[in-house]
């Protein structure tokens, strides 16, 4: 920098800067800007592929996961209290049916999400019809703090509460027959309640609203539709 | 612009980004992802990576460009370049791991305004012919990338007991928490700071020490 030919150099440009055409700044701004949208058309288009197979994998193994013993799934949109085919792009509630080897109906899995301590959680978890319980969750996406809300993933103990959680319907099919609530760790009696992580209540909390929200509505609409569901397959 | 510069290459080149003006440790750039994405060994390798693309593809092509490009607009298209490159990098991170790509999450698309970038391309790129460019990205990419690591690196065995995952001490051990949170960045760049002064300072001395010795 403290070499005098640099210095010249400066002065030398800006007498030249006077006399650059408009047109020459608006030509070579387009060019960069049409070869740019050509290389990033054709990047996208290359790894559009893989893009779509990871996410296929990624839901995958978290409906395996979630149901468990189950080895495919298919994909339904709940459309008026109807199944229907899932339209790409469009903003449909989609419910994933998973299938053991045999091709047997085991449950469905079903996203939901709530407020957290430090962003949304968005979760799947699997509704096992037969004994009308969730019989696991997955989260999916969270920015919740590591080393204390992201206990959500990591603690044993509080995934155990997930391995058969109450959700029977009441008498009339509309509803939760008992809420799913939150209590305090090492203070779970029934099976509809889910014992928190202390040190990540809040986190631990919002998986279980997220559940309570997603099954009281979800399920009720689900109920007719679980025989059609058995012969899909 | 007339080309009077030196465009030999050399050793010194590249030396320039790994040690001498280490865009991290010397010169304090790009500080954002330094600080938010080395909790972990792993995250702070594809940040390096990542960004090491982007900085070698946009020296590139601003150094082919620069004779076209009028001094009015220079930044502006530089910023097109780098985001064009930062969009491919983007791409490429979702094909190849979804995970990744989240535990990334903004990060990737924040390359755009890491100044370590823009700067090479500002000071250096626009001067020099493509070769001693490329080779002088090169050098910043494994600078920042080492100083990253050496970052992730510490966080990951103080705050999470592993290394790229894998698990390193038994059951007993109770994870340092705070490293791998933002504090934990910080704490960890301030210690690196000191040693790579602490060990500049050290080098100068004997230099001097030197010099009076040849003196006398």
């Amino acid at each position: 920098m403290n070499n005098p030919e640099a210095n010249d150099e400066v002065s030398t440009t800006k007498e030249h800067q006077a006399d650059t055409p408009s047109l020459r700044m608006i030509s070579v701004l387009t060019g960069i800007a049409m070869l740019s949208g050509f290389l990033v058309v054709f990047t996208s288009q290359l790894t559009a592929p893989a893009i779509a197979e990871n996410q296929r994998i990624a839901i995958e193994q978290a409906v395996s996961k979630v149901i468990p013993n189950s080895v495919s799934h298919r994909e339904f949109a709940l459309v008026d209290g109807q199944l229907g085919v899932v339209e790409k792009g469009s903003n449909q509630k989609i419910v994933y049916a998973g299938y053991d080897s045999d091709g047997e109906f085991l449950g469905i899995a079903s996203r939901a999400s709530a407020q957290g301590y430090a962003g949304m959680i968005y979760l799947l978890y699997g509704y096992d019809p037969f004994c009308q319980c969730i019989r696991g969750i997955k989260v999916l996406k969270m920015t919740e703090t590591p080393g204390l809300g992201d206990k959500i993933i990591t603690d044993k103990k509080f995934q155990k509460n997930f391995e058969q959680l109450d959700v029977q319907l009441n008498k009339k099919h509309s509803a939760l027959k008992n809420k799913i609530t939150m209590v305090k760790q090492g203070s779970k009696k029934n099976d509809w309640e889910i014992d928190a992580i202390s040190g990540a209540s809040i986190s631990s909390n919002a998986v279980g609203k997220a559940l309570n929200q997603s099954a009281q509505v979800l399920l009720p609409e689900l109920y007719p539709l679980i025989e059609q569901l058995k012969q899909a397959e | 612009m007339s080309r009077i510069r030196d465009n030999s290459i050399s050793w010194e080149t590249f030396n320039e980004g790994l040690w001498k003006e280490n865009p991290v440790f010397v010169m304090l750039l790009g500080m954002c992802p330094v600080l938010a994405v080395t909790n972990s060994a792993m995250n702070a390798l594809a940040m390096g990576i990542a960004t090491a693309f982007v900085l070698v593809a946009s020296s590139t092509l601003v150094s082919l460009l620069s004779k076209y490009i009028p001094k009015q607009v220079r930044i502006a298209t530089y910023i097109i370049i780098i985001a064009t490159f930062v969009t491919i990098v983007d791409y490429v991170i979702q094909a190849i791991s979804l995970d990744l790509y989240n535990a990334l999450g903004a990060f990737i698309q924040l390359i755009v305004v890491n100044c370590m970038i823009l700067g090479r391309a500002e000071s250096y790129a626009s001067k020099y012919r493509p070769l001693k460019s490329i080779v002088n990205a090169l050098g910043m990419s494994a600078g920042f990338t080492i100083a990253l690591l050496s970052l992730g690196v510490v966080r990951e065995i103080l705050g999470a007991g592993s290394l790229f995952g894998i698990q390193l001490f038994g059951d007993n051990f109770q994870p340092w928490v705070v490293m791998v949170l933002p504090p934990g960045g910080f704490l960890v760049l301030g210690a690196w700071l000191l040693l790579f002064d602490w060990v500049n300072q050290r080098q100068q001395k004997k230099a001097e020490k030197q010099e009076a010795h040849h003196a006398s």
